[in-house]
């Protein structure tokens, strides 16, 4: 093969592998959205949430330090050396749980029944009050994330690929992060044990026949208010696989809850209610922009990523405008 | 006891058809505009022009635009940071290349190619519904953004792409630049905050309206009833986006006087707006102007109160604000779904049967 | 025109009855941005500014016995709110501002000329404002991107042995005003060195780069240069020690060049180079005065924890000048309670020597400064340092060098006529 087409073989493959990132991301909005029609604004805050608070807990900092300090005048900033990275995971886990037990009571109870869009702003005062409270609890500098998965490129696939390219061609093997193989591994576990979940549990059963139809649910005995819980405690987990992704390429910071922004697009393309939709349209919109970047992108001036990607998510809903798997739109008058 | 309707008498179709026909708003109304023109200009300084009243004007602005297409026409928009840039744009293009333009024309003329460039981005709306059509306007706000930032000829080949207002005049009287006197600059964007509520108002009114409403709350059986999509779509399109690059006209020109597309006309205006609305209230024009003042002013206030109050430390009271926002908008949804609007609609029920209620 | 002269001449006035009239302390606003997305960066900059200011407080009662006030104001990086704090603490007789982003600082310009008081933009903002015949009010000493540009391809030649043909130089910017500054810069100097430049755009945040980081893997250019900021930092020096980019042939530009940015980066960041215009570390001796009198005393605006990075660093750096510019206008007009308008003065006639360094204890901490009314970029010197990822430290491995002067004054002398032009200045006369 000419080093020509494995250039282009080594940008879908990253596009791929970006793909897989994105999805992480829109995973969770898809899971909230699924079970109560809530599009979640604040999915992206509670993926930096989450990542501050497993850091927090690594590093045995103190929560609310700052605010601690100024009120009374003390000097408090850790209780010790942090601890183990799988505890802090649990631990954040179980207080992702708490986040989304206090969110249901406080918020969306009080809200049922209402227009997308209200349930939507409501989100986005949750963003904004998550966002505030995180940096409060947990500091605004930058932090660094490690909890063992390995980063950086492939050597071994560097060695096999180099092969590929004609003798004598100046060709040095294909690039790949070794980070984004294991995202796509815990994405792909992430999927078969929510498909798995979904389809051989109790709670997944209860939880497809909400999504299928609220009030036919409710009327089997389903508990719409528990079944809340869990999907909020289930997309606290997705955010913070998704946090410590992104967060162990660029440090925790602010920042990450933009990921979000990236996941819209992968969103409108897979479709709202489609876990694997999710997928497919991260892949979809991971190869696309890549390669776009990658021929055009040189001759109109590069950094096309960001508009390129709902472009092709619009253009993929003029031939199907629910989505690539979302579910059809029936209208009636 | 002293909001009342009764004994309002109207004896012509002509007076019943009047914008505000209940006689309290309808003088609530005048001295409220009274008070804005003739005795506001005397108090003002630097501070309430550039903190207060001019960015409240520009988002209201804003928001009455995105109010048309979304509380109106139920079309979901986030391209509002995009169209806005247009405007912004087409204004300094405008008035650099024809520097004794009169400022109004700079204006309308920018409104004008926002409705232009909104149309050619609202025509995906016809297949497009709900949130999926968030998708062609984001499109539009990234793309819009980005050609700002790669083609020179927008900036005039500037080294860094910033764009900065020149100093214009009318009447002997600078309006934009440093050495406009805070006055001026006020009763001009008041003049035309003024203006277009009243047309606004009037287009919801009218025909025109009716129909956005139509399509709103079912498109297929407005279309049976022989409403045009195509056409009631695009037009919901075109005016709000001219209100929407008026407003960035006015938002560069008047307010920042320097931007540059990444930062000034970014995604977060966009949701900004959105917020405005619905926090307003969708489908309301006196909701546009409360949902402004609310997300330009809280900040204000709080930090006011805060940190030039109460002495504590600057980082501590930005989480803060941001906690008590967060907060504020969900209790405002708890407490009223529909907006501060209807709170204030729902006060006037009360006030009428005021001290009976039943 | 008329009219307008006469407004801002009032308003002048009024500003410096209004400072004349406040108690007699020295105010400096302090721009800060400790929330939002440049939080990181904000916090060490404005940690540094703060804590010396108090030193000089705590230690000395001030400047020329008048005691200072700072007076915090967070932007979080947004200009509305940047405006919003300019407007609310421009009453208080505040001498000089540091408006730390490079929207504010565009909107300043015009604005606190207007207003008669001086901005400080260390290292940031316009890069033409350092023609002082422009630009009145606007300084920023002690150098600007145009210089860094040209003093990183002078360390490149050097490096190369004085020869940069059909070498290739990539740089990857901030797709924002201010990383396309350098670019104008790099295009001259090439078309006089002869190497070729790429430009590589990374759109705001910057949290995917892998497009842009596959592009130099393929094309392997001899050297990479950076104007990042924010995330944008720590995801570039990633993805570059992903590549296996070499890291001494990584050169970033002074906002690209904290610990922020190398340590979430772990080993691979090992021999990150950037520019800097200020020493590094806090092997200085004002530092023991910091420790004694602001930190140990519970003084402090962060948790202390800061000191001797770089940005906290640059934030003491700018405070340390804006103290002598008070001092140097406190000496011109012999009062202690100088307003903005003097404060320029001393602005414009700062002079900062060795011998002034050391006595302050930051001996050889930066390069001798020497203002005046026509250069208000200062020596335009920097230095290259390198990060040393097992000590997780910072060290110079050039001493201070200047710029392509010949390059870097025509393209100032440029843009500065055409915004002379745009707005109606005539240029100051500066003498000879």
């Amino acid at each position: 093969m000419s080093p020509e087409i494995l250039n282009v073989i080594e940008v879908l493959l990253n596009g791929l592998m970006a793909g897989i990132m994105y999805s992480l991301v829109a995973l969770g909005f898809v899971l909230i959205f699924k079970a109560s029609g809530i599009f979640n604004f604040a999915q992206g805050v509670m993926a930096l949430f989450a990542a501050l608070t497993l850091v927090g807990f690594q590093t045995g900092q103190i929560p609310f330090a700052h605010l601690v300090n100024v009120m009374f005048g003390t000097d408090y900033h850790n209780w010790g050396e942090g601890m183990n990275s799988f505890i802090a995971i649990v631990l954040t886990v179980l207080l992702m749980i708490v986040f989304a037990w206090l969110v249901e009571k406080l918020v969306l109870r009080h809200l049922v029944n209402q227009a997308p869009i209200i349930l939507f702003m409501a989100t986005i005062g949750l963003a904004f009050f998550m966002e505030g409270f995180g940096d409060l609890m947990w500091g605004a500098n930058i932090k660094t994330l490690d909890v063992g998965i390995p980063s950086g490129g492939s050597f071994w696939w560097e060695d096999v690929t180099r092969v590929w390219a004609p003798e004598g061609a100046d060709y040095y093997g294909m690039y790949i992060d070794v980070l984004d193989v294991w995202a796509t591994v815990i994405a792909v576990a992430l999927v078969i044990t929510l498909t798995l979940f979904s389809q051989y549990t109790k709670i997944g059963r209860a939880l497809r026949a909400v999504a299928d139809d609220h009030q036919a649910a409710l009327t089997v005995g389903i508990s719409l208010r528990v079944i809340w819980v869990i999907v909020w405690s289930i997309a606290g987990f997705v955010a913070l696989v998704a946090g410590i992704m992104w967060g162990s390429k660029s440090g925790v910071q602010f920042s990450l809850s933009l990921i979000a922004l990236k996941a819209l697009p992968v969103l409108i393309l897979g479709g709202f209610t489609s876990i694997p939709g999710a997928i497919v349209g991260g892949l979809i919109i991971g190869v696309g922009e890549k390669l776009f970047e990658y021929s055009i992108g040189p001759l109109i001036g590069g950094a096309t990523e960001n508009w390129f990607a709902y472009v092709l998510a619009l253009l993929f809903l003029m031939f199907r405008p629910q989505g690539l798997f979302g579910e059809k739109i029936i209208e009636r008058v | 006891m002293f909001y009342r309707e009764s004994g309002d008498f109207k004896t012509s179709y002509r007076g019943d058809q009047q914008m505000f026909p209940i006689f309290l708003d309808r003088w609530f109304v005048i001295t409220v505009s009274a008070f804005a023109f003739l005795v506001v200009p005397f108090l003002i300084n630097d501070y309430w022009e550039k903190s207060v009243l001019v960015p409240v004007m520009v988002w209201a602005m804003a928001a009455l635009g995105l109010n048309l297409l979304t509380g109106y026409c139920g079309q979901l928009s986030l391209g509002t940071g995009g169209f806005m840039a247009v405007g912004a744009y087409a204004s300094y293009k405008l008035t650099t290349s024809f520097p004794e333009m009169n400022m109004f024309i700079v204006i309308l003329l920018s409104g004008g190619v926002t409705a232009f460039v909104g149309v050619l981005f609202g025509l995906p709306s016809l297949r497009i519904k709900g949130f999926y059509l968030a998708v062609a306007t984001l499109a539009a706000q990234f793309f819009l953004v980005w050609l700002f930032n790669k083609v020179p000829w927008f900036y005039n080949y500037s080294g860094s792409g910033m764009i900065t207002a020149p100093e214009r005049f009318m009447f002997g009287i600078a309006i934009s630049g440093p050495n406009s006197p805070p006055w001026a600059t006020y009763l001009f964007c008041l003049v035309i905050v003024v203006v277009f509520a009243l047309i606004a108002k009037n287009l919801t009114r009218g025909r025109v309206g009716r129909s956005w409403m139509a399509i709103r709350d079912m498109d297929i059986a407005a279309e049976i009833i022989g409403v045009p999509p195509l056409r009631t779509k695009l037009s919901a399109f075109a005016v709000s986006s001219f209100y929407i690059g008026v407003s960035g006209a006015m938002f560069f020109m008047i307010y920042l006087g320097a931007a540059e597309p990444t930062e000034a006309f970014g995604i977060d205006k966009s949701f900004l707006v959105l917020f405005m609305i619905i926090i307003g209230g969708l489908g309301s024009i006196l909701g546009s102007f409360i949902g402004a003042a609310f997300m330009v002013l809280i900040p204000v206030l709080f930090k006011n109160i805060m940190v030039g109050g109460l002495g504590w430390p600057t980082d501590l009271v930005a989480h803060l604000i941001l906690i008590l926002i967060g907060g504020l908008i969900m209790f405002f949804l708890i407490v009223e779904p529909h907006g501060l609007a209807q709170l204030w609609r729902i006060t006037k029920e009360k006030l009428r049967l005021w001290p009976f209620p039943h | 025109m008329k009219y307008t002269r006469l407004v801002a001449l009032s308003s002048a006035m009024l500003m410096s009855v209004a400072s004349w009239t406040a108690s007699a302390e020295l105010v400096f606003p302090s721009l800060d941005y400790r929330t939002g997305p440049y939080a990181p960066n904000g916090i060490p900059f404005a940690d540094g500014y703060h804590d010396y200011l108090t030193l000089l407080n705590e230690r000395d009662g001030g400047i020329g016995g008048v005691p200072l006030r700072v007076l915090p104001c967070e932007t979080g990086y947004n200009t509305e709110k940047g405006v919003e704090c300019y407007e609310s603490t421009k009453g208080e007789g505040s001498l000089v501002y540091q408006p730390l982003s490079t929207g504010i600082t565009y909107q300043l310009i015009p604005k606190a000329t207007a207003d008669g008081i001086p901005v400080h933009s260390m290292g940031y903002g316009r890069t033409s404002a350092a023609n002082g015949a422009v630009f009145s009010h606007i300084f920023n000493y002690p150098g600007t991107y145009w210089d860094a540009a040209s003093i990183i391809v002078n360390y490149i030649l050097g490096e190369e042995g004085g020869d940069l043909k059909d070498k290739s130089i990539t740089l990857v910017y901030h797709n924002s005003a201010y990383g396309k500054e350098p670019i104008r810069t790099l295009e001259e100097l090439s078309k006089k060195h002869g190497y070729n430049l790429t430009l590589l755009a990374v759109d705001h945040p910057g949290q995917e780069q892998k497009s842009q980081w596959l592009q130099i893997r393929r094309e392997r250019p001899d050297y990479v240069l950076m104007w990042g900021w924010g995330v944008m930092n720590q995801v570039a020096i990633q993805e570059a020690a992903n590549i296996r980019y070499p890291m001494d042939q990584f050169i970033g530009v002074w906002w690209s060049a904290s610990e922020n940015d190398v340590i979430p980066a772990g080993e691979g960041a090992h021999g990150y180079k950037a520019i800097a215009f200020h020493g590094v570390g806090d092997g200085f001796a004002v530092y023991d005065d910091l420790r004694k009198y602001v930190v140990d005393a519970g003084k402090a605006a962060g948790d202390g924890s800061n000191l001797g990075t770089v940005l906290y660093n640059r934030g003491m750096y700018a405070a340390m000048l804006a103290a002598e510019a008070a001092l140097t206008a406190q000496g011109i007009h012999g009062v202690a309670q100088i307003n903005s308008g003097q404060m320029r003065d001393g602005m414009e006639a700062l002079k900062v020597d060795q011998a002034r360094m050391t006595e302050l204890g930051l001996e050889n901490f930066g390069p001798e400064i020497n203002v005046s009314c026509a250069n208000h970029g200062g020596p335009g010197l920097g230095a290259i340092q390198q990060w040393d990822a097992g000590s997780q430290s910072w060290s110079l491995i050039t001493g201070f060098s200047g710029a392509d002067r010949e390059v870097v004054d025509a393209l100032i002398a440029e843009d500065s006529a055409a915004f002379a032009a745009e707005n109606n200045i005539t240029p100051r006369d500066c003498g000879a």
